[in-house]
């Protein structure tokens, strides 16, 4: 299957729901930042990998497939339960490759902090990129 | 509360990026590997490296790889949810969540002590 890039589908995200995931993105960052200072970076690293807007973006893909159906007529409401659950099949191996973001950062980030973040973020998207491709093989 | 604002704006600006570029590409299922982006960790690690340090940001690098694998299992069951159980996006979302804080909170306990 090939991986296609759709830009005209920004136009179905209405100015609102950025605005949602604009709010709880900051929220979230400024919340994983109070955690580490109070609680210390071994708490505090872990709420850099916490599902903060998934909630919110697997409840817009559920609706925005469901209207894009019913509105050619089709019972929608199954069909996006399954787009959303296929997204959140990819996120789980995305989280792969954000366990290497981690990697590289614990085992990089004091030698060379910059080259750190450059090989780090490499590695997330290699690695999630990779393991779409073997789950497709598989 | 600079720092915090601009955390805010950071962490805000990263999310969006990546749900926007998740939302142009097709199919689903590869669009859902931006679900798992390091955003939140791109927009807040410069910040802290700066003020905590190379050591501090090493040890968010390495509670990071566990956050990652409670995110993994936290998004099968999300998945599970909505496939076998026909939950709601968003009942099944937050239902799982108690999925992310007992492997984050259980492993990071049993590896690090929490410390």
């Amino acid at each position: 299957m090939i991986v296609q890039f759709k830009p005209s589908a920004l136009r179905q995200t209405r100015w609102y729901e950025y605005l949602v995931r604009f709010v709880l993105g900051g929220a979230m960052t400024v919340v994983a930042g109070l955690i580490a200072a109070r609680f210390g970076p071994v708490i505090g690293g872990l709420f850099l990998a916490f599902p903060a807007i998934f909630p919110a973006s697997a409840t817009l893909i559920e609706k925005h497939v469901r209207e894009r159906k019913e509105k050619a007529g089709l019972p929608g409401v199954r069909r996006g339960k399954e787009a959303a659950a296929l997204d959140a099949a990819g996120a789980a191996l995305g989280s792969f490759g954000l366990a290497a973001f981690g990697l590289v950062i614990w085992l990089m980030i004091v030698q060379s902090p910059a080259w750190a973040l450059v090989f780090a973020a490499a590695s997330w998207l290699a690695v999630a990129v990779l393991g779409w491709h073997v789950r497709r093989w598989l | 509360m600079l720092e915090y604002g601009l955390r805010f704006l950071a962490g805000g600006i990263a999310v969006c990026a990546f749900a926007a570029l998740g939302d142009t590409l097709r199919p689903k299922s590869f669009a859902g590997l931006f679900g798992a982006a390091p955003s939140i960790a791109l927009a807040t690690l410069l910040l802290t490296l700066s003020q905590k340090g190379a050591p501090f940001v090493a040890l968010e690098g390495r509670s990071m790889i566990l956050g990652a694998f409670a995110l993994a299992l936290y998004s099968w069951s999300v998945c599970v949810l909505l496939k076998n159980f026909l939950l709601s996006s968003w009942t099944a979302t937050m239902a799982a969540l108690i999925v992310w804080f007992a492997v984050a909170l259980g492993a990071s306990a049993a590896l690090f002590q929490l410390s």
